[in-house]
């Protein structure tokens, strides 16, 4: 029987709707977050979040392999469409399978899980050096669009690196921040950001940056093609070196938002190319 | 000056160096200090220049007055440019400003040769210094010995930097005669082998005390400019080996020559930079690395210089048809790394899934294995991708098409794919 699970939107829900399908016997076909309920012609059941659940069903992943757990764990922060339906069909056979199955790299329990998995690190990765700070009297603030959930995995590297350092890190697709202040930190949602106007220090900086940036580049060599695909236009909307003069000057206003938006979109452009 | 003119000068002046990574240093969070180095094997970029090339660091001169006469440098004496020099506070604020920002990974210092050697290291070293101890910098900082510094001096650098590096500037001593007259290349291989030797005998305090102070913990590089001479690349490839065998360097980097100046011994302004010899070298540069092939077994006698239309490994499996097809499921890893098509991450995920069942072609192309070229190479369970032709000519075709969309354009486009495969 076809049946659609229906659950708060958080992992531990997920994890609960897990514990519940092999409850009722089911096998559920879709997953929907309450945030994003459409109507639909198949039957669905409400799933309420049980932490003692939830944690069960982890720690029973990582009894079969840590590396599987880690899997699931990293997967629910990927932009994968349907990403629950694929880590459900990935625990399935896990269950079924135990720990021979990590294996089966091409396997379709395994594949999609897997890519999804690659894409999330490979955006973590990139995003460590793309991610700019600004200083505002000490505090330093930045912004980022990523496409998967990434703030936290760049939470160790950051927290370590900027130990001494107060700091916010917003999230603009995902709406949350990572705050840290001297080895404390959380991650919150944040329904908006704005960032503050530079002070003539802060803009001074930036200037200097830019200034580096454009002079660093050896004209004969110009490859605008390599530099574009080490590093994708989607990332240069909330890198420094990449902003329009305003941007640099002392108490000027920070990027208007519909502005953002025609970058995103050119952006998208481009990588369509 | 300001400090705007300042960077603008000094990082024009360093730009050509090709050395911009910072990998090799694993150096967590320490109370009381700024920033840590990368965990990730791969080092990390903050951005790329409009010519694709990495910017991992604050890469700027100390200096770019200088007291020799290389015709090749921009910065040598008889140029009229203009000169600037860096005060070690200017430069120890830009570092720490840049690297809170998350701009860069940390600072590489390169410099001109103001007065002398030993004079430009102690300045470096003061630089340093004040960014280590008083900045209490914990990030990335690579450093160049110059040649002709004393021992003493490239030992206090190597503890306050992470990384080394000597530059061989040109890959053969006659080279270095007619264009470098103050260098010689005992004057160059004479800081390598001390810091070589430096770090072996560091290796081993730090056995017995945990404590002992690091010295160049990212160890050595190196790197020579590709295209000023008539060098082979079969000569440029022996000499990173032997480099690598005998000094243990971590990397040695090749720069493509860009014309700056007008002179006789030198290519004429107008040449092209040679990008697809210095890609060609990079890729023969990993597989000495990685890959376990020897210098001598890519290029030869009757071959000095590699292959404009093909990569080194495929150029090699062509010459190797004994050596293939390779099977899948029973090879080594070294006999797996030879496959063109197939790289380290692939050989990995093929050890692994091969241990729960056999492989399929399909099943290696969604694993990630590039099957435009592995597919002439390699048997599954002894059978070969139904309807390949395997035609000495038809896989060169097929080897060239493979790579040609990603090779740097300009060079390619005069020549002809038959006189080459005829």
């Amino acid at each position: 029987m076809e049946i659609i699970y229906r659950y708060d939107g958080t992992f531990e829900g997920f994890l609960s709707c897990v514990f519940d399908s092999y409850v009722n016997k089911e096998y559920p076909t879709a997953f929907q977050d309450e945030a994003h309920i459409a109507g639909s012609l198949f039957p669905a059941r409400w799933v309420g979040t049980d932490l003692r659940h939830a944690q069960r069903v982890l720690v029973s992943l990582g009894k079969i392999d840590p590396y599987a757990r880690e899997l699931v764990v990293k997967g629910f922060l990927t932009c994968a469409p349907e990403r629950e339906r694929i880590i459900y069909r990935f625990i399935r056979s896990l269950y079924a399978v135990g720990k021979p199955l990590l294996r089966q790299l091409s396997d379709e329990a395994v594949l999609p899980l897997l890519k999804a998995v690659r894409h999330l690190d490979g955006e973590v990765h990139l995003l460590k050096g793309f991610v700019r700070f600004s200083d505002f009297e000490g505090t330093l603030a930045g912004e980022i669009r990523p496409k998967n959930r990434v703030l936290p995995l760049l939470r160790p590297h950051f927290c370590d690196r900027m130990y001494n350092e107060t700091f916010l890190l917003y999230d603009r697709t995902h709406r949350e921040a990572l705050v840290h202040q001297t080895g404390k930190w959380a991650i919150i949602p944040l329904e908006s950001f704005k960032m503050a106007a530079p002070s003539a220090e802060e803009a001074q900086y930036r200037r200097l940056w830019k200034r580096f940036y454009d002079t660093i580049e050896i004209k004969e060599r110009r490859n605008p093609g390599l530099r574009m695909s080490n590093m994708p236009k989607r990332y240069w909307e909330t890198m420094t070196e990449f902003q329009d003069e305003d941007y640099f000057l002392a108490g000027a206003d920070p990027l208007p938002e519909h502005q953002m938006q025609r970058r995103t979109l050119e952006g998208k452009r481009h990588d369509a190319r | 000056m300001d400090v705007m003119e300042k960077l603008t000068i000094l990082t024009d002046a360093a730009k050509y160096d090709a050395a911009c990574t910072s990998s090799g240093a694993q150096r967590g969070h320490k109370a009381g200090h700024i920033g840590n180095t990368s965990s990730s094997i791969a080092g990390c970029c903050h951005t790329f220049s409009g010519d694709g090339r990495c910017v991992t660091l604050l890469k700027v001169l100390m200096t770019n007055c200088c007291v020799y006469d290389c015709k090749y440098c921009v910065n040598r004496c008889s140029n009229d440019t203009r000169r600037a020099v860096f005060t070690p506070e200017e430069l120890a604020d830009l570092t720490i400003q840049f690297y809170r920002r998350n701009y860069i990974e940390g600072l590489f210092l390169s410099s001109g040769v103001l007065v002398s050697p030993d004079y430009t290291t102690e300045r470096m070293i003061r630089c340093l210094d004040l960014l280590r101890n008083h900045y209490r910098f914990n990030g990335y900082i690579h450093a160049k010995a110059i040649p002709g510094t004393s021992q003493e001096l490239v030992t206090r650098l190597g503890l306050l930097a992470d990384r080394l590096s000597v530059n061989i500037e040109l890959p053969s001593e006659q080279g270095l005669t007619t264009l470098a007259p103050n260098k010689t290349r005992k004057a160059i291989f004479r800081p390598m082998g001390l810091i070589t030797n430096t770090l072996k005998e560091n290796k081993e305090e730090l056995v017995k005390y945990r404590h002992a102070p690091r010295f160049a913990p990212a160890g050595q590089s190196t790197q020579m400019i590709i295209g000023a001479t008539p060098d082979s690349d079969r000569h440029i490839l022996s000499l990173t080996q032997s480099l690598y065998d005998k000094y243990s360097l971590k990397r040695v980097f090749y720069s493509a020559y860009v014309p700056v100046v007008e002179n006789t011994l030198l290519p004429a302004l107008d040449t092209k930079p040679p990008l697809l010899r210095e890609h060609r070298l990079y890729q023969a540069d990993w597989l000495l690395r990685f890959y376990g092939f020897r210098a001598e077994e890519l290029l030869d006698e009757d071959d000095p210089n590699f292959n404009p239309l093909v990569d080194p490994k495929c150029s090699w499996a062509l010459k190797h048809p004994e050596f293939f097809p390779v099977e899948v499921n029973t090879a080594s890893r070294e006999e797996l790394l030879r496959v063109p098509g197939v790289g380290t991450v692939s050989v990995k995920r093929i050890l692994y899934a091969r241990r729960a069942r056999k492989l399929e072609h399909e099943d290696l192309r969604k694993m990630g294995i590039v099957m435009k070229r592995a597919q002439y190479f390699i048997t599954c369970k002894g059978k070969i991708l139904d309807g390949l032709k395997l035609q000495q000519d038809s896989i060169l075709r097929g080897l060239i098409a493979a790579e040609r969309a990603a090779l740097p354009g300009a060079e390619l486009e005069q020549l002809s794919l038959f006189e080459q495969a005829g």
